[in-house]
């Protein structure tokens, strides 16, 4: 049986742990409420940036356009968001799973433009290619900042030197559910049923300038917007993820000490029952 | 109250809020093709939209005046929706910034002669002319 200073001490170390992950669980709280507020404030323009997109192409349907088709390279891009910082959970694992378990992405063909250092690093030890590392995007992220990023990534898009890009990133169902989601941002792509749905909805759309050149302006936007709202999402999902890993591991720490706690006083119920036998038994071997 | 049949709907939307709704019965803003006015019932148009004022008439009520400076509009018989990426009112305008872009982009556009430089310049130089106006 470990002696009751060992137990004690352990009980001591347990207890510093538990009172960090409290305060790192109040801490992304307040950062999720407010990450969530955000990223609720981003929904409608993302939304309708979509819908118009949709309809768009729809009603354009054969239209050829170097944003439609895919690009001659091989090389794919993928964006992949993940936290600057540990701690939560399976949240940035989830995401570089997604792209190192997608039978689509093979390794050699995969430029990766990584936000967040801890996707960064673990898609580096893999082997695989880091194009650009835009981490501190990840921190405070705004809207400059996503446009600056998508028109570099659009750059080399347009300049041949990739064919696709895609975007990983956790998606922010509610405060306890999260998704990872990869999802093909270039050529563009949607489901069949809302094209159909848009396509009927029969209202002839003109286009000024005209509808190439309105295409060229609103692609970019429409790409930003995507990578804006995954980013606003992928920071409200990094909180709610925190928060959830550090509320387990508080109550973790809660029931450890409990029985921590119950065996330091058996340890020292046995210590006083043993001192008394001893004493008992000095007594009777004087008298 | 206006007369209801001339009312329709606008909506400015930017990234990080819904920046405007409320209802007009007519509507001004800049397009890439020039400045536009719209009433109710206008064709549907999708256009891009330039760095401009925006001036939404309402009978009866103050014109409301914003500054916006790229994105899209989506014109519909009873509806229209400026998706924009920057939009601004005029009492959110820092002024002196405004004059010290302005400086910065006609010093540019004075200096350097490589073509995606003059074209940045001269955005800097729209949207800091907009944001004086406005803020005047």
């Amino acid at each position: 049986m470990a002696s009751m200073r060992d137990i004690k001490r352990r009980k001591g170390s347990i207890q510093s742990t538990q009172q960090i992950t409290k305060a790192m669980k109040l801490v992304s709280t307040v950062k999720l409420q407010k990450a969530k507020n955000r990223a609720e404030q981003t929904n409608p323009y993302f939304n309708y940036m979509y819908q118009t997109v949709t309809s768009m192409l729809a009603k354009s349907g054969t239209i050829s356009h170097p944003y439609l088709n895919r690009g001659a390279s091989a090389k794919k891009a993928v964006i992949v968001i993940t936290s600057n910082r540990g701690l939560a959970g399976g949240y940035n694992s989830n995401v570089t799973k997604l792209v190192t378990a997608s039978g689509e992405l093979p390794m050699e063909d995969v430029e990766v433009y990584a936000i967040g250092n801890k996707g960064k690093e673990a898609l580096e030890r893999r082997g695989y290619e880091i194009k650009m590392d835009g981490s501190s995007i990840i921190e405070s992220p705004v809207y400059a900042d996503a446009a600056g990023l998508c028109k570099r990534v659009l750059a080399d898009y347009t300049a041949g030197e990739i064919g696709e890009i895609y975007l990983a990133y956790t998606h922010f169902k509610n405060t306890v559910s999260h998704e990872p989601k990869l999802i093909r941002l270039l050529p563009v792509e949607f489901d069949g049923e809302e094209m159909e749905s848009a396509a009927q909805s029969g209202v002839l759309m003109n286009y000024e300038p005209n509808e190439e050149e309105a295409l060229d302006m609103i692609i970019p936007k429409y790409v930003t917007s995507l990578f804006y709202g995954a980013l606003v999402e992928a920071v409200a999902s990094e909180n709610g993820a925190r928060m959830q890993a550090m509320d387990s591991a508080t109550s973790n720490a809660e029931e450890m000490i409990s029985d921590l706690t119950l065996k330091y006083n058996r340890a020292r119920q046995g210590s006083i029952t043993q001192e008394l036998t001893e004493i008992i038994a000095g007594a009777s071997a004087i008298s | 109250m206006a007369d209801d049949s001339r009312v329709f709907q606008v909506e400015i939307i930017t990234p990080d809020r819904i920046f405007h709704t409320g209802g007009a019965t007519m509507i001004e803003f800049n397009t890439a093709a020039g400045e536009i006015g719209v009433y109710k019932k206008h064709i549907p148009l999708t256009t891009v939209l330039a760095p401009g004022i925006v001036k939404i008439h309402n009978d009866g009520e103050e014109d409301v005046r914003a500054a916006v400076h790229s994105g899209f509009a989506e014109i519909l018989p009873d509806k229209v929706t400026l998706l924009a990426e920057i939009a601004e009112w005029p009492d959110e305008i820092d002024k002196s910034r405004a004059e010290a872009a302005k400086q910065r982009a006609e010093e540019r556009l004075a200096g350097r002669t490589e073509e995606i430089d003059i074209k940045r310049a001269e955005f800097a130089l729209r949207k800091a002319l907009v944001r004086l106006d406005i803020s005047e």
